[in-house]
Formats: structure tokens, sequence, C-alpha cells
């Protein structure tokens, strides 16, 4: 039975779109296996030390708490990067995502920076891209599962060629409207626009986020967490994924 | 062009439709005829606002337009005859609505969503304006808050120069929209005893309006309103014109205050209960002060008022009783959660979550709520309506034992389910967001126990 560390960078500023529900939710799965979750608030005067978190959970927020966090995020890219060559996992969403990206490019000038540690960069669009969202993933060859989850961003986020995107949209908008494609993934990196907020009713990503955590606290392979019987998370995700079909965005 | 003839025969034509819409049942027709005069004749709100000879007030508001609408309209109701929209359709169409729904009105009283806020002002030309909060809600819908907050700023510039603006001070969007008139009105609570021990998870606007450090608050009271100030900068709530002081909250069943004023200080006693309560009252007293009302009549007006469906009201069902409370987005729910909490923690609940675009479509915000001081008396939730099951994670992850939650999509059944629960005499809680709570309304009508909003409006 193990401690995973989690740091939690900027609660204070990203946590709009319920970024708590997802920690709740790595917290009781974790403990229903019998190991514990330990939060760290990482804020601005806090340095991120390579080896010391297990996982790092960054959120969303509104464009003006984006740009408060944004300089000094890029400012700690370096220690960042170190953590994950070294195997920490991360979760961005949202906001988190974008600025995981080599930054943000906005309409009046407003540019952000990113920490470059996914392969992307994100320019406004016009348009907020807002509803329903359902895609399907294979983060593990022959392993195909669906993620259901709302976006609302007025970003268009493109990858470089050959990046490996988080899942191929069946319903709604993604990363850009129109590549077909959401979120990045880069080894135990996940990036996404969905919130919802997004593990609640996708327990599988929680799984594996915690299993990833898992093998870099113990330097071993991820390791096979015991099933739990998940029946209202699935109630959840089918009318989430009913919604995302029937209403999730268009142009 | 648009002649001024016309108008006579469209506003008649509305009034029919009205009349026709409410004999077929269909749901008193609040909006339809206003929906219909609007787009027979462009320029009808204008005009028939500019008909009233005391004007008219607004409200906008993320959480209590209705409430603090229905208040001021209660303080001035024995002075003028009044054109409200009680029912609160409260888009452009409800407001030319509810105009026409009162032929000779004197003096106008208007709820009105945060995005129609703009061209209501433009049309409808108020002489006093109350804003009384913004908190994130429905950002699919509104988009971000500071996007609110802009629209606002520009239109409260736009207001001609002897509307008078009344800004709630402990709002530091607000006081900065507040700060550009020389002669608005800032209103805002006064009583540190109140004031909660740190921020609550889903406070919006803690960082400067100016310099953007996060503000320090002597006092918090609901989510970010209160007594702050930005060490870097030295912004801060500015002086308070109309202040409540000495807050007595008598758990369930009401709170008082004093009301400070320039001229004077009096008592107010509500039926209504909770610190948000408090703030609808004291932007009700501003606003109806704004019009014309004396010290006197506001208290009598607010002794007068008692609270409406789904706000706080109770209802008889054979031998139990429902109390509904409307939730809506974290900074109301979170009010609910403290006031429910306050008057002693149900053991049975009642929650219901539509997806609808009233209530949001985006769920999220369930899980910026804090409803975890619930869980501690909650021996039973029934967790109803179209995103029943989400509401369920929520809870489950929150900390309530699987075996406590009953899942029951069906309102009706929900309801059936939670008065079975409910012994006799006893109180069955319901908190449904805004669709759920017209449901809900439209079950208890059709049972006979309560009559329906637009008969309730006059
Ligand atoms: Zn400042």
């Amino acid at each position: 039975m193990s401690t995973i560390r989690v740091g939690h960078l900027y609660p204070d500023y990203l946590n709009i779109y319920a970024d708590r529900g997802n920690i709740a939710v790595l917290a009781r799965r974790a403990a229903w296996r019998g190991h514990t979750l330990e939060v760290t608030p990482l804020g601005m005067d806090d340095p991120i030390v390579p080896g010391a978190h297990d996982l790092y959970y960054i959120g969303g927020g509104q464009d003006r708490e984006q740009l408060l966090v944004a300089a000094n995020l890029a400012a700690k890219a370096e220690p960042l990067r170190e953590a994950v060559e070294r195997g920490a996992a991360v979760l961005a969403v949202c906001g988190g995502y974008q600025l995981l990206g080599r930054g943000y490019r906005g309409f009046h000038g407003q540019d952000m920076p990113g920490a470059g540690l996914l392969p992307l960069e994100t320019v406004a669009g016009e348009r907020r891209m807002i509803g329903d969202v359902l895609l399907e993933c294979e983060l593990e060859p022959g392993e195909r599962r669906t993620l259901a989850g709302f976006e609302n961003h007025a970003g268009r986020t493109r990858l470089d060629p050959g990046a490996e995107p988080l899942g191929r949209v069946l319903a709604g908008f993604g990363n850009d409207g129109e590549s077909g494609f959401e979120g990045c993934r880069a080894g135990r990196v996940i990036g996404t626009y969905l919130h919802g907020p997004l593990l609640p009713r996708n327990p599988w990503l929680a799984d594996w986020l915690l299993a990833q955590a898992l093998a870099h606290r113990t330097g071993g392979d991820p390791p096979r967490l015991a099933p739990l019987a998940d029946e209202l998370e699935a109630r959840a995700h089918e009318v989430a994924a009913a919604r995302a079909r029937s209403r999730g965005g268009r142009f | 062009m648009r002649l001024s003839l016309p108008l006579a025969a469209e506003v008649a034509a509305a009034r029919a439709i009205a009349a026709l819409s409410r004999l077929a049942g269909a749901g008193g027709g609040t909006t339809v005829p206003g929906k219909l005069l609007t787009t027979l004749h462009p320029g009808a709100l204008d005009r028939l606002a500019a008909r009233l000879a005391a004007g008219a007030g607004v409200v906008s508001a993320t959480n209590g337009k209705t409430t603090t609408a229905a208040m001021a309209a209660e303080i001035l109701r024995p002075r003028f005859r009044l054109a409200h929209n009680a029912a609160g359709a409260n888009l452009v169409s409800g407001v030319a609505s509810a105009l026409l729904a009162a032929p000779g009105a004197e003096l106008g009283l208007f709820e009105v969503d945060e995005a129609a806020l703009p061209e209501v002002l433009r049309r409808v030309r108020p002489r006093a304006v109350c804003l009384g909060n913004l908190f994130r809600d429905q950002l699919d819908r509104y988009g971000e808050l500071e996007l609110v907050a802009e629209r606002w700023r520009d239109a409260a510039a736009k207001l001609p120069a002897e509307a008078r603006l009344v800004v709630n001070g402990d709002d530091p969007q607000l006081a900065a929209i507040g700060r550009a008139r020389a002669d608005a009105v800032v209103f805002g609570l006064d009583d540190p005893r109140l004031a909660r021990p740190a921020l609550q998870h889903a406070a919006d606007s803690t960082h400067c309006v100016r310099c953007g450090a996060p503000y320090t608050y002597a006092a918090a009271y609901v989510g970010h309103l209160g007594d702050y100030r930005c060490p870097a900068c030295g912004d801060a709530r500015p002086a308070l014109a109309l202040a409540a002081r000495e807050v007595e909250l008598h758990g369930l069943e009401g709170a008082s205050f004093t009301l400070a004023a320039p001229e004077g200080r009096r008592r107010i006693e509500l039926a209504l209960p909770g610190l948000y309560n408090v703030y609808n009252a004291l932007g009700a007293a501003a606003l109806a002060r704004a019009l014309g009302a004396s010290l006197d009549e506001i208290v009598a007006g607010l002794a007068r008022f008692s609270p409406a469906f789904g706000r706080f009201e109770r209802i008889a069902v054979g031998d139990r009783r429902l109390l509904v409370l409307l939730i809506k987005n974290p900074a109301g729910a979170n009010e609910a959660v403290r006031t429910l909490v306050e008057g002693g923690a149900p053991r049975l609940a009642v929650i219901a979550l539509n997806d609808a675009i009233a209530d949001g479509r985006d769920v999220s915000w369930i899980w910026d709520v804090d409803f975890e001081p619930l869980l501690e008396g909650l021996e039973r939730l029934v967790a109803t309506g179209d995103r029943a099951a989400e509401l369920a994670l929520r809870f489950r992850y929150g900390g309530l034992d699987e075996r406590a939650i009953e899942v029951e999509p069906s309102l009706a059944r929900a309801l059936d389910r939670g008065l079975a629960l409910t012994p006799p005499g006893g109180e069955l809680v319901v908190l449904p967001t805004y669709t759920a709570m017209l449901e809900l309304q439209r079950l208890v009508a059709e049972r006979g126990l309560a009559r329906p909003y637009w008969e309730r409006a006059a």
C-alpha cells in the first residue's frame, strides 16, 4: 500500500469547472484500493521539485486567472520537464492543457507563454467551442475506451506533426473543431479540454493515472488495480455520451 | 420607419394572445405576448416603458434578482401602480410582457437577466439600476465572468446622467463599476461577526480588479462578497452609503438587521432566512430608496414580504410539508446549504439536477458547490432529474455511503419517494435546479397544493 503524492498546481487560480471533482475521484479510488493520496497545493511561490510528486494536476481557469499564472509556470518549465522525464504523470485540463503547450496567442496581443511540455500551440479563435464531447481513446494498445465530457474554449489547439492526440472525436469540437482530434498524450502526460468534470464519469482514466503514478512511486511497471463496481459511473457516462451524440458541438 | 399608430393595434393583438395562452393553460403566457410584440414592433418596449409616469427600476445579479425585485415591488406597491415581471421572465420579451399586462402602470420594476441587461437598459432607460452580485454561473451560456462584467461596465457608462446607479460594494467588480459614476449609491454588509473564516471554494473575484494581486479580506460573507483590500495597490471596498449592521439570523425562520442610511437607522425584519437574503433586502432597499421610498416604507414593505416558490416557501402536502430551495450555481447553492444546516441538517433530501439550457447544459458546477456540510446529517439522498446519476456521483465521491443514495431520474417518482420517507408532521427538503423547480411546481399544482406561478404573480 503506497502513498501517492499529487502536486496540484495553482489551485487558488485554476479551479473552475469542478477541478476538485477530479481530485476527489483520484483520492477515493486510491483509498478503495488501500492507497493514500496526498495532495499538495503548489502555488506561485512553491518550487517544483523533480521526484517529489508522482502526479501533477493542473486545472482550468478563466482567461484572467490563466494569464496570471502563465509566466510563473513557464519559469518552472525546466523542473517540470525533469519531473516528467523521471516518470511523473500529469493531467492537465482546459486552461492547464493550453499552458502545457508552447503558448497561447490571444486576439489582442495578450500572448501567454507555455511550459512547452506538450508538442502543440494554441491560437485564440473567434467563436467559443462549447458543448458535450465524446472521444474514443486507445492509451494502451488494444484497449479502446470512450471519454465523455464538456468543452468550453475559445482557443484552437494545433498539435505538431507526429504528436499523439488523446483521442478521436466521436461528437463535439475537440482541439480545433476541424482536425477530428482532442487532447494530447505524451507518455504519462495527458492534456485535454474535457471537464465536466472529467474523471467521475470516466473512471478508467482515473485508474490509468493512478497506475502511472504508482509506477513512478515504486519504480516498476504500472500495476493492475483491482476493479470496482462503477455502476453509477457507467450510468453517468451513458447519459453524458448520449448528450454528446445528440447535441455535441459542431459549426 | 414606423409610425406611432400601429403600436396600439399590436399591443391589443399581443394582449389577446396572452389571454388565449392562459386559457389554453400554456404556462400563463408570460413571455409569448412580449415576444410577439417585439417581433411585430421592435421599438415597442422603448415606447411602452416611456409611458411609465414614474419611470422604472431594474435589478440584475447572478443570484437573488427575482427576490430583490419582488422585495422592491412590495416596498413601492402602496405608492405606485406597478408593472413587474414577477414570474421570472427576465429577458427583453419578459419585460415587454410585464408592461403589456399592466396597462395603467406608473412604475416599472424589472428583474433582468445578466446577458440581457445592456439591451434592457438601452430600451427601458430606467431611473434606477441595482447591480447585486456577479458569480460564476452557466459559463456555457454567459461566457466568462469578466465578459459579463465588461458588458455591464459599458452599459452603466451609457446610462443617462439622471439615472441613479446602485451597486453592491462588497463585490469588487461592481464596486469598480460604481466608482466610474460620482453619484453611485454603494451598499454592503458591515458585521464582521458573520464573516466566514475563509473564502469558499467557489469564490470568484478574489484577485484585485486593478492589479491582479490576491485580495485580503477583513470579512468574507457570501462567496467573494465582503470587506476586501488589495495589499499591492490599495484597491478596497468603497465607503458604504447603505449598510446592514447587527445582523441576526434566525435559523430557517428569518433574519433581521439594522439598516444604516444617511437619513437614519431602522431595524428590518425578514421572513426569509440566510445572509444572502439580507443582501437581497439591502439591494431592494437601496433600489426602492433611489426610486423615492422612505425608510419607513422600506421597513413596512420588507416586513410584508413573503417568499415565492423555490425560495424558502413551505408547502403543506397532507400532514407533511415541502421546503423547496432553488439551486442554480455554486454561490447560491452554498448559501442554501449553509442556511439549511444552520437550521438543523436534514436527514433526508431530494436533489434534482436537470441540464436544459435554463439550468446550464454544463453540470460541472455541482462539483464546485460545498455540499459537504449536508453529509453530517444526511441518512438518505434521493438523486433525481435528467442528470441524477451525475448528482449521485457528486455525493458518493464527496463521501456519502453509496447505500444511502437512491437514483430516480423521474421527478414525480422521486417526490413520492421522498414524501413516503418523511414521517407524518415532518418536512421534506427539495433542492431543484431551475427547470426541475418549474416541473416540481407543476406537479404540486396538479395535486392541488399550490397555485400556478402566473396566478401568484399579481
Ligand atoms: Zn491591486
